[in-house]
């Protein structure tokens, strides 16, 4: 499956990386290989074969629905760009 | 040309529990900005999430309720997209193993028939936080507070024809996961909100037109109102040669309007995954069957229980089983009076025209049910005459009382029922009016029936409301007729 | 002083021979002389060392100490340690000061062990050399124009030029087990879920695991008793009893079955490499096992497997840094996609770009089924390849890299750096535990031997490394430091 550089620009712009057509190019040519490697996947059949999404076969545990957590605010934003009154500010959202 | 209308909904229920899905931070409403939002809740670099094991039960108790297949396994996704309220780039759902299965919820129409509204299945995924648009210099102040509240997102099938159906569905719903307790289904903060699927079709085509999704709408009403202008914008759209086009809007209720969010609607590509931090939900079949024993009893259980063993109608069945808190004043107010009948009426008539004229809900209402259930059976043991129990209910209404009987008491109220007492006021009612009664008496025999009315005026007037009505009448027809 | 082993240096602090506050002001002086060069530490913390040793000291005089009080570690600057600079060896959290401990700094803390800083690594641990970090390259002690390995590349490097006597690491696809090798170090990647994930930066999910890089196998013993264990706040660390891993390290290997796997010698393995390996598997015989060939047919779907799964897992782990509560905020961003874009354009390094652009586009509508889903369900077939495996033999034995510690700058396309890591990759999608030991040298660089067992057998493993470490020396050899002006 090759990639275009139209890919590597939608990708990018779905991960929020801004990328300059240069950069989309200088991308295109390694993520090419890679996936290009990749492809060796295709050659195996897997029919049938159940994705493996975690390597031990567990379960999820269940936590008691219980208030554990005290307020940190002053604590958790002493590390933030962004902040007044308590609120964590961002350039203006458009509705 | 004749359209039809059909409509799906997506609501989004806030389960009431006390700690977040993933994490122990409160879930209580109101608190100050980011005070409530936890490392895991702002996705801090290595944090982890464990689910709530209370919104598991919560979403299997809804789905039992629904009649609903639970999967033995669900799974967790994430959706990915930026979004400043979305902590994490990604929410926490499920897309493809949902906890619920498809199962259904029966509305009433107003022809007094019902329908069954196919749910397609119900998942759990945690809430976003909020975006504060006031002015902080030009920029946008993110409360993350709400991030992380699990909520129950209930997905029906486009089985909706109207919007009074999508109300009625989402009444429904309402009332389902309130008698459950599992969300306070406060719409007004947002505990629940839906998302309409609208399109219209032509009258016996079989596929559906394109629809258009109308985003977090939070009252019944509006649902209503957005629903009808979105039918009337498509089929008008149509009509004048153009295409719906499938987008998302957004319900103006000042304007009573839906508009387009998004001027470039970009093509979203949330590249569901299996979260790799969390675990497959296994339940069992005990664990199933225990939550299914202790459902409480269900808004359709009861209205066929009002129906069938207290033989009240379907339509006041309806509206006394549709919210657990006004099924349960209601019940107790029977068990007090001993009379279903009398009590649905009081309930439906008195007490709800009085809820209504304050805008007070049941939980608000100053008159207890016990109280009524006392007030009934004093009525019904001739102990007052319906006139003086209205006004017994609004002296209790007003807190001059705390029963029944002290009221009456306080204001002599109590029904003369001693035919020697209300003898006397009848004679000497007559004595006083010698023209009604030659009016009376030269009247066609079929008239008198209406002209007795006067007389009882009189006479309940004499007795200040206390005397009972029907020996009244029966006294004064006997005493009139005897001076023909 | 720092020639000793981990083990060594809990016996004399219980001894008396020397403090705590001794040992750590011994470790920070060296750290501070030779640490210019080697650029093995991102951050020192020498007076929060101090204060942790001088606490020690007090609780060993009040006859409190355990096993671990006083001992110095280092610590990956992947885990969250409160109050410290914790990087991700990023530009993007360059200025990111943890607002609490990982799950392992919190046990380690518990434990009386006095954290000296934080290691360097690769930029949120994706790379095999240490060169992709924002914080510059590390130098290989044993020779300083080659690569420490990666990703936890300062870790081996301290431990090795004795800057600490042991370090924690994380290994996602072999970030721990190659850089001991190329280090000449002990490292152990224990099962996924023995070791709490919880204040880990998150890299891949469902590879992610601690684990700890030491001398030998018996101080990585020593540090898995503190650090190993159910953690409630990770929903994937399993419930499941710990042993005393330096219980059975000197049971006898009589009757151990080794397998050696056919596709773990094959093409591109450097002959000397083989040739130490194989020797190193002859000392085993010599202690009583036996060897045989076994076979792990899907070893070459790994690495295509692994380069879809764990990048997909990255791009969704790395969307938090988006500049709003924490990390790399870029200036006067026009608008809110101007904010994103730039902040993680500025703040992320070329090697984490290309891995979240992979993953976002093998995650993308019209790609999942082709890759996500394949490659899970050629995890699944891996997985199966070691079960079968262990059905037959105790252990499985290989070279931990198929060349030793390459040199800085020399790799330059990824590809060929991604295919390095053939022998370590398969280990993180089955989910079982592996260690690296030293086992000789090619030239001046060390040569690592994996040993790999079935889920939850560190313990075996631990007892078959220390039973070759009581049988060789190569884990006693020391680099020799260029001495340095202080």
């Amino acid at each position: 499956m090759a990639l275009e550089h139209a890919d590597v620009l939608r990708a990018a712009h779905l991960a929020r990386l801004g990328l300059s057509d240069e950069d989309a190019t200088h991308y295109l040519d390694d993520l090419g290989r890679i996936l290009e490697m990749v492809d060796h996947l295709q050659a195996l059949d897997t029919e049938g074969i159940a994705p493996l999404a975690h390597p031990l076969d567990a379960t999820q545990r269940l936590r008691a629905d219980e208030v554990t957590e005290t307020d940190r605010r002053d604590h958790f934003q002493r590390c933030a760009p962004a902040v007044e009154n308590g609120l964590y500010l961002v350039p203006r959202v458009v509705e | 040309m004749q359209w039809e209308t059909v409509i799906g909904l997506e609501v989004h229920v806030q389960l009431a529990t006390q700690s977040k899905i993933f994490s122990g931070a409160s879930t209580a409403f109101g608190a100050d900005p980011n005070t409530q939002a936890c490392a895991v809740d702002l996705g801090m670099p290595g944090v982890l999430p464990v689910l709530n094991e209370q919104a598991v039960a919560m979403a299997v108790q809804f789905g039992l309720a629904i009649h609903a297949e639970i999967p033995e396994v669900s799974v967790f996704d994430r959706k990915n997209y930026f979004y400043p309220d979305l902590p994490k780039g990604y929410q926490t759902s499920q897309m493809y193993h949902p906890i619920v299965g498809p199962g259904e919820v029966e509305i009433g129409l107003d022809d007094g028939t019902t329908k069954r509204i196919r749910v397609h299945h119900a998942h759990l995924e945690e809430d976003a936080g909020k975006s504060l648009h006031e002015d902080f210099h030009g920029m946008t102040g993110i409360d993350l507070n709400r991030a992380g509240t699990p909520l129950l997102e209930i997905v029906s099938e486009p089985d909706m024809r109207s919007a009074k159906e999508a109300a009625a569905y989402l009444k429904a719903i309402h009332s389902i996961v309130t008698y459950l307790g599992i969300s306070d289904g406060n719409m007004a903060e947002g505990s629940m909100r839906c998302d309409v699927n609208v399109s219209v079709r032509p009258k016996g085509q079989a596929e559906f037109g394109t629809r258009a999704e109308i985003k977090n709408v939070n009252s019944f009403r509006f649902v209503e109102r957005a629903i009808e202008f979105e039918v009337e914008r498509q089929i008008e759209l149509i009509e004048d040669g153009g295409e719906v086009v499938q987008e998302t809007r957004l319900f103006d209720p000042e304007r009573d309007e839906t508009r387009s969010m998004r001027t470039k609607e970009e093509a979203n590509d949330y590249r569901y995954f299996p979260c790799p931090d969390l675990l497959p939900v296994v339940l069992d079949a005990a664990y199933v069957d225990h939550l299914r024993e202790s459902l409480p009893e269900l808004p359709d259980e009861k209205r066929a229980r009002f129906q069938g063993e207290l033989g009240l109608s379907a339509y006041d069945a309806g509206v006394l089983a549709a919210s657990r808190e006004m099924a349960e004043y209601f019940e107790v107010v029977k068990d007090t009076c001993g009379d279903a009948k009398q009590a649905a009426n009081w309930v439906q008539g008195e007490l709800s025209g009085a809820l209504n004229r304050e805008g007070l809900s049941i939980h608000d209402s100053p008159v207890s049910a016990a109280q009524l259930g006392e007030l009934i059976a004093r009525v019904m043991d001739d102990t007052i005459n319906g006139k003086a129990a209205k006004q017994v209910f609004q002296a209790l209404w007003n807190g001059q009382g705390e029963s029944a009987d002290e009221v009456i008491e306080a204001k002599g109220l109590k029904q003369v029922t001693d035919s020697g007492a209300i003898e006397a006021m009848i004679d000497q009612v007559i004595g006083d009016s010698p023209a009604q009664v030659a009016q009376y008496r030269d009247a066609e025999p079929e008239k008198r029936g209406k002209m007795i009315g006067y007389f009882v005026g009189q006479v309940m007037k004499a007795s200040r409301g206390t005397a009972n009505p029907q020996q009244v009448n029966a006294l004064l027809k006997e005493k009139l007729d005897a001076l023909c | 002083m720092h020639d000793k082993t981990l083990t060594e240096l809990a016996a004399s602090l219980a001894a008396g021979e020397f403090t705590s506050r001794e040992l750590t002001e011994h470790q920070l002086g060296r750290i501070e002389r030779h640490d210019g060069a080697l650029n093995s530490f991102i951050t020192v913390t020498p007076d929060a060392a101090l204060e942790a040793a001088d606490h020690a000291d007090a609780s060993r005089a009040r006859s409190e100490a355990g096993p671990l009080t006083g001992l110095p570690v280092a610590i990956k600057d992947l885990f969250c340690s409160d109050g410290v600079l914790t990087t991700a060896g990023s530009k993007m959290l360059s200025n990111f000061v943890a607002p609490y401990d990982a799950c392992v700094v919190e046990r380690l803390k518990a434990a009386g062990t006095v954290s000296l800083g934080k290691t360097n690594l690769d930029e949120f641990a994706m790379g095999s050399s240490n060169e992709s970090s924002a914080f510059g390259a590390v130098q290989n002690p044993w020779d300083t124009t080659a690569v420490p390995g990666g990703s936890s590349g300062g870790s081996a490097a301290a431990v090795a030029a004795g800057l600490a006597p042991a370090a924690m690491g994380t290994d996602t696809g072999g970030s721990i087990r190659q850089p001991a090798a190329f280090c000449g170090i002990t490292g152990l990647k224990p099962t996924y879920g023995r070791i709490s994930r919880w204040g880990i930066i998150a890299y891949a999910s469902s590879l992610d695991q601690a684990g700890p890089m030491a001398r030998t196998a018996e101080d990585c013993a020593l540090l898995m008793n503190a650090i190993a264990g159910h953690d409630p706040r990770d929903s994937t660390c399993v419930a499941r009893g710990v042993p005393d891993y330096t219980a059975d390290l000197a049971a006898p290997l009589s009757g151990l079955k080794i397998g050696l796997p056919r596709e773990y010698f094959g093409d591109g393995l450097d002959p000397a490499v083989e040739a130490a390996v194989r020797e190193a598997v002859a000392v085993y015989e010599s202690l009583g096992a036996t060897v045989r060939e076994v076979s792990l047919p899907h070893t070459h779907y790994a690495i295509p497997a692994y380069y879809v799964i764990a990048p997909a897992e990255a791009s969704s782990n790395l969307s938090r840094y988006d500049g709003v509560r924490f990390g790399h905020r870029c200036e006067n961003p026009s608008d809110l996609i101007d904010l994103y874009k730039r902040s993680r354009a500025e703040g992320f390094g070329e090697e984490v770009k290309r891995r979240i652009l992979i993953g976002t586009h093998t995650l993308s509508e019209g790609f999942f089924d082709a890759y996500y889903k394949k490659a899970q369900q050629v995890r699944r077939l891996i997985r199966q390849d070691f079960l079968d495996a262990f059905e037959e033999v105790d252990v499985l034995m290989g070279p931990t890299s198929p060349t030793p510690a390459f040199d800085l700058g020399a790799q330059k396309d990824p590809v060929s750096m991604y295919l390095q890591d053939i022998y370590t990759i398969a280990v993180n999608l089955a989910g079982i535990p592996g260690i690296s030991v030293p086992a000789g040298f090619v030239g001046k660089r060390p040569v690592g031997l994996q040993i790999l067992g079935t889920h939850f057998a560190e313990q075996r493993l631990l007892n078959v490394a220390h039973r070759y470490q009581q049988a060789t020396d190569w884990h006693l050899r020391r680099p020799e430091l260029a001495e340095e002006n202080a």
